[in-house]
C-alpha cells in the first residue's frame, strides 16, 4: 500500500459526492489514517457519518476563515497525532450571485470573500500547520480550468482559483527546503454540491464529453487516483504543479 | 414503485425523517427540517434517480413534498 500509516487531514468533505470524499476513500484504501475538518454544524452532521464510514480517527471544527479555529485545530491534531503527512484542501466558496452573469458585477465584499475562503485559506492552513507538517509531507488543493481560461458563470471563483494556483507555487518554494511538496489538482467538472452553485454548470458536462480527448467526463476515482499519486512517494520530485485531471479538455484549442 | 413512492423514499433517505412525516403538504424546510444543502442534495438525488434535469429556477419552486412528486410526474410524462 502506498500510504501505509500516513496521517491525512482532509478539509472539504460535504457528502459522498465531494471530491474530498473520493480522495479520502482512496487514501484509506492505501492504508492512510484519516481525520476530517468541518466548518460548522451544517457540515458536521454530514461529515461525521462519512468519517465513521471511512474509519476516520477524529473530526474537528475548523472554519478556514478563522485564524483562531485553525490554531485550535492545529492544537487538536498535535494532541491526537503529533504530526501530519498529508493535507488535503478542497474548500471554496463564493456568493451565489457572484457565480452568474457578468464577472465585473462582483462586489468588493464578494470578491474578498471568495478569495479569502477559496485561496487564502490554503495559505492560512499551511501557516497554522507548519510546525506539524512532517518533513516530506504532501499538501494538495483543488483547482479548476476557470483559473486559466474564462469559464462562463465561474467568474470570481476563477480569479480565486488563479490566486490559489499561484499560492501553491509560493508555498512550494517556502516549504520545499523541508521536502514538503505543495500541488494543485485541476479537476474537470464533477457534479458535486459545490458545483451546483454555479449557474449553468450542467451545461459544462456535455461539452467536455464532446470535446475532451478522452470523450468522457471525469469521475471521483480519476481525481482520487491522482491524489494518491501526489500524496505518495511516487510523486517525490513533483511540487508547485497544477495537474489537470480533466480528460484532456484543457489542451484543446477549439 | 410509483413516482410518488420513490420520491418519498428519496426524501426519507436524504433528510433522515420517518416515512409517516413525508405527507404531500409537508414543507421541506419548515416541516421536515431541511437546510439549503439538504435541498440541493435532494434535487441531485431526484435527478439521478429519475434521469431528469431540474433547472435551478424550477428547483426553487419545489418547496413541499407534492411539488417534488408533481414535478417528476410531469417531466416523466
Amino acid at each position: 500500500m502506498l500510504l501505509q500509516g500516513k496521517k491525512a487531514l482532509i478539509f472539504g468533505v460535504a457528502n459522498d459526492r465531494s471530491i474530498a470524499y473520493g480522495v479520502a476513500k482512496a487514501f484509506k484504501d492505501q492504508g492512510a489514517r484519516l481525520a476530517f475538518g468541518y466548518p460548522g454544524d451544517a457540515i458536521r452532521k454530514r461529515v461525521e457519518p462519512i468519517s465513521e464510514e471511512l474509519g476516520g480517527e477524529f473530526t474537528f471544527q475548523c472554519d478556514v476563515t478563522s485564524d483562531e479555529d485553525i490554531a485550535a485545530s492545529a492544537k487538536t491534531v498535535s494532541e491526537k497525532w503529533g504530526g501530519v503527512d498529508i493535507l488535503v484542501h478542497s474548500v471554496a466558496y463564493a456568493r451565489q450571485d457572484d457565480l452568474k452573469g457578468r464577472f465585473m458585477d462582483v462586489t468588493r465584499e464578494g470578491f474578498a470573500l471568495a478569495l479569502d475562503v477559496s485561496a487564502y485559506s490554503l495559505v492560512a492552513l499551511c501557516k497554522g500547520f507548519d510546525g506539524l507538517l512532517a518533513d516530506g509531507a504532501s499538501v494538495m488543493t483543488m483547482s479548476y480550468l476557470g483559473a486559466e481560461k474564462v469559464v462562463p458563470s465561474y467568474n470570481v471563483m476563477g480569479v480565486a482559483k488563479a490566486a490559489l494556483e499561484c499560492s501553491v507555487r509560493y508555498l512550494a518554494a517556502d516549504l520545499g527546503p523541508r521536502g514538503i511538496r505543495v500541488n494543485s489538482l485541476s479537476a474537470g467538472p464533477l457534479k458535486t454540491l459545490a458545483a451546483s452553485g454555479i449557474t449553468g454548470f450542467k451545461g459544462f458536462l456535455p461539452i467536455v464529453e464532446e470535446r475532451a480527448p478522452l470523450k468522457r467526463n471525469i469521475t471521483q476515482e480519476d481525481v482520487a487516483g491522482t491524489a494518491v499519486y501526489l500524496a505518495s512517494g511516487l510523486s517525490s520530485g513533483v511540487t508547485g504543479e497544477v495537474i489537470h485531471v480533466d480528460s484532456g479538455f484543457s489542451i484543446m484549442g477549439i | 414503485m410509483s413516482v410518488a413512492e420513490k420520491v418519498k423514499e428519496i426524501i426519507v433517505d436524504q433528510l433522515g425523517v420517518s416515512a409517516d412525516e413525508v405527507l404531500p403538504e409537508a414543507k421541506f424546510v419548515d416541516d421536515l427540517g431541511a437546510d439549503s444543502l439538504d435541498l440541493t442534495e435532494l434535487i441531485m438525488a431526484m435527478e439521478e434517480e429519475f434521469g431528469v434535469e431540474i433547472a435551478d429556477e424550477d428547483a426553487q419552486k419545489i418547496v413541499k413534498v407534492q411539488d417534488a412528486i408533481s414535478y417528476v410526474e410531469a417531466k416523466k410524462g
